[in-house]
This record gives C-alpha cells, structure tokens and sequence, in this order.
C-alpha cells in the first residue's frame, strides 16, 4: 500500500470512548473490533458544501416558527466556528433540536408527561458567516428525566449538528449551560475524560450580547477537527 | 502550520434518541434521480446491534467525493451527500448516483465507494465505515479494502440485489461476530 498518512485519531481523553458504561445504551451498540486505521485518500479529505439557498430568513429564530411565542426563557445563542488553528470556519453548517421549556421533545418517542408547546418544534438551522458566526434565537430548554438509571435527569442541553470543510471534521455534540447542578451526575456529559475538554461544552452568560429587558445571551465556540484549509469540494455557483 | 498552536477540536455527544426533528430534513427530500434513471443506485439494509435487535433511532451519512461524481442539483444542496434514518425495525434506504472510481492519493485507484458516518442514541461519537458496490472490477485490488482483514472485508460491500438493477443490500452491524469494519478517528 502507497505511503499515505492515515486519519489522525483524536487527542486522548478529550472525546468519549465508544464504550462507556454508566451510558447504558453505548454498551450493546458500540464496536468491540479494534477500529481500522483509515488512510487520508480524497475521499477523507473532501466533504460536502452546503449552500445558502439550503437556508431560509428565520430557520434561525426558533421562537418565531408558530403563531404565538413559545412558553419559556428567551434567549440568544452565539458563537464562532473555527479549526483547529483559531482561524473561522465559514459557511458551516449548524443544525441545532432541543426540548422545550417544560423539558418535552416534539418526538413521537418522548414519553416524558411535561406538556408540549404548540409555538415550539424545537429546530433551527444556520451557515456562519464569514467570521465564522452563527446565533439562534430560542428558549431555555428544560431537564428531562431519562431511563438511563434511577432518577436520571438530562441537564438542559441544546443539540448541535456541524459540518466544516471536510467530512472528517463533521461534529454531533450538546452545548451545555452554566451552573446547571446535574452535569456532574449526567453519564453523557461526563463521557468526555478531560475536565477541559468536558468543561468546553458549557456555554458562557454573555451579558454584552443579550438585549436589556428582552432576553438573555449565551456564548458557545466550537472547534473543529482540521482548519478552514482543510480542501474541500468545489462549491456549486 | 507546524508554528501554529493547535486548539483541541470540540467533544462529541451522542445524537440521541430525538435527532429527527433537527436532522430529518435533509433525509425527506425527494430523491432527485426517478426509477431508472441512469447511474441511480438504491442502497437498502438494517443497522442492528449486539443482540441482533434492529436499532429504529441510527441516522446514517453518505459521503461521495469526486467533484461532479454524485447527486447534482442547483439550489444549495449538497453534491455526493445523503442522509438517512432507520425505521422502527431499523430499516434505512438512500438513492444516490452510483460512485465513479476515485484517486487513491498516489496514482493508483479505489474502487467506487462512499464514506458512511453512523449515529445512533447509545453512539457517544459517531461512526465512520465505507460502502463498496459487488462487483465492481477495481474491488479486489483497492488499497483500503487490502488493509483490512481478508474475513471483515465483506462487511464493507453492499450485495446487489439481484431482481432490481441498480439495487444493493448492505447491513451496518454495531457488534457481534458480523461486526461491520469500523475506522478510527
């Protein structure tokens, strides 16, 4: 085989391991095989682009989806995207569901008895910018409990979906807010080893950012696997 | 870059069980490529987990390179990308463009393939696995299927389905004996 260098696996103790026990569901579904190392061809090396027709006004703005405002927390959600060398990963797309105030998915699967919100489907969508920015308008998600062990709680969390230049940079995590009492004792938040790292996916209170009587900002960087050099596939003009 | 301090990429967590209402979106498009069409393939398979029992909340990603190669549309789509979720017995189905044979990065070729990234409630991060087409004349010298195990190899290569040209079954196995190859990133 050609010398080619192979798929950099990630820095110990800063991602979750495949198999992590107190995560009850990672335990039947996670691979037992070693992993393969891959080598880095076109194929690792390219990923897809997404353009700005993909986005509508408002996609971003999850609080004005329904006739009336949704019950809840108003607040706004903001960050930059960068690579692994601080420099802004454009044009990214950021994907984002979460529960609504009262802690309830619009999922046909979520049996938590909280009430659903008829001004609230809890999606949104957005590119960055070319500082490599996005921001969210939404409501404070609530906690849920979870059958993962007894008395579990997810604490609040919104989910975020991202790609960046490459397919290997795609990233799936949760942003987490300040000074919420059940990160501690929450198995998939702790799954990441490294305090630094685990401590990276709680957002910051931004008072610059949030609107005087009107709502409240939180502030949530990414990074993401290789920088915004990475190449990648031509984008469609 | 070597100069350049590198910042450590952010933490992955699990998609979870609700992802649908975030993520389906881009699954419900309908496909561009109509029955017959040439160049349309249509992958169909199960993802399943240890106990053989069907997992009805896996998102799977495809991923073709080869600029031109793929799914081709003008309105901010993505070319060469696909998603897909299972259903309640863990069924999934993609239609996309058949896969060209791709440079393996030092002049010689691989055979046609996609990059498949599996998400799953239970999956902390995700998944990255390849699917390769039976019969495809460059599968028995591609340069990434040759660094695999002779006995796991299969796991990588969607079945024709013999009744429906353009047609493959391809299963993704989280664990167990038939346990689908599975990269390290």
């Amino acid at each position: 085989m050609a010398n080619l260098s192979t798929v950099r696996t990630a820095r110990p103790e800063t991602q979750p391991e495949f198999n992590y026990p107190p995560y009850v569901s990672s335990i039947g579904r996670s691979p037992r095989m070693p992993l393969v190392l891959l080598p880095e061809t076109p194929t690792e090396k390219t990923g897809p682009v997404f353009g700005h027709g993909l986005i509508r006004n408002g996609d971003n703005d999850l609080t004005a989806q329904h006739e009336g405002e949704p019950i809840g927390e108003r607040i706004f959600v903001h960050g930059r995207v960068v690579g692994e060398d601080g420099r802004p990963v454009c044009g990214a797309l950021v994907e984002v569901w979460q529960a609504n105030a009262a802690g309830r998915y619009r999922h046909k699967v979520d049996q938590h008895s909280a009430p659903l919100d008829p001004n609230f489907s809890g999606a949104g969508r957005a590119l960055t910018d070319h500082e490599g920015r996005y921001w969210f308008k939404t409501i404070k998600p609530g906690p849920y409990p979870w059958g993962n062990h007894h008395n579990a709680w997810r604490p609040a969390h919104i989910h975020f979906s991202l790609f960046g230049a490459g397919i290997l940079s795609r990233l799936v995590t949760q942003m987490y807010f300040p000074g919420d009492p059940l990160q501690p004792l929450d198995p998939i938040f702790n799954s990441i080893p490294d305090e630094s790292a685990r401590m990276r996916l709680v957002s910051r209170l931004d008072m610059e950012r949030g609107e005087p009587d009107y709502a409240l900002a939180y502030a949530w960087d990414i990074v993401l696997r290789g920088t915004s050099d990475t190449p990648f596939e031509e984008a469609r003009q | 870059m070597s100069s350049i301090e590198k910042l450590v990429p952010s933490g992955s967590q699990t998609v979870g069980p609700f992802f649908r209402i975030g993520l389906e979106w881009m699954a419900e498009r309908a496909p561009l490529l109509g029955e017959g069409a040439e160049g349309r393939i249509e992958i169909r398979g199960r993802v399943i987990d240890r106990d053989g029992a069907p997992v009805p909340d896996a998102l799977l990603e495809f991923w073709c390179s080869g600029g031109g190669q793929c799914d081709d549309s003008g309105d901010g789509w993505p070319r060469g990308f696909a998603r897909a979720a299972t259903d309640l017995e863990g069924n999934f189905a993609v239609v996309t463009m058949k896969p060209k044979p791709v440079g393996f990065g030092d002049g010689s070729m691989q055979a046609p393939h996609m990059l498949v990234l599996v998400f799953a409630r239970g999956l902390l991060r995700h998944l990255i696995t390849r699917v390769y087409f039976e019969g495809e004349a460059g599968i028995s010298s591609d340069p990434v299927l040759e660094g695999i195990a002779q006995e796991r190899r299969g796991t990588l290569v969607a079945r024709r389905v013999s009744e429906v040209a353009g047609s493959y079954r391809w299963d993704v196995v989280l664990q167990g004996e038939q346990e689908t190859v599975f990269f390290a990133w």
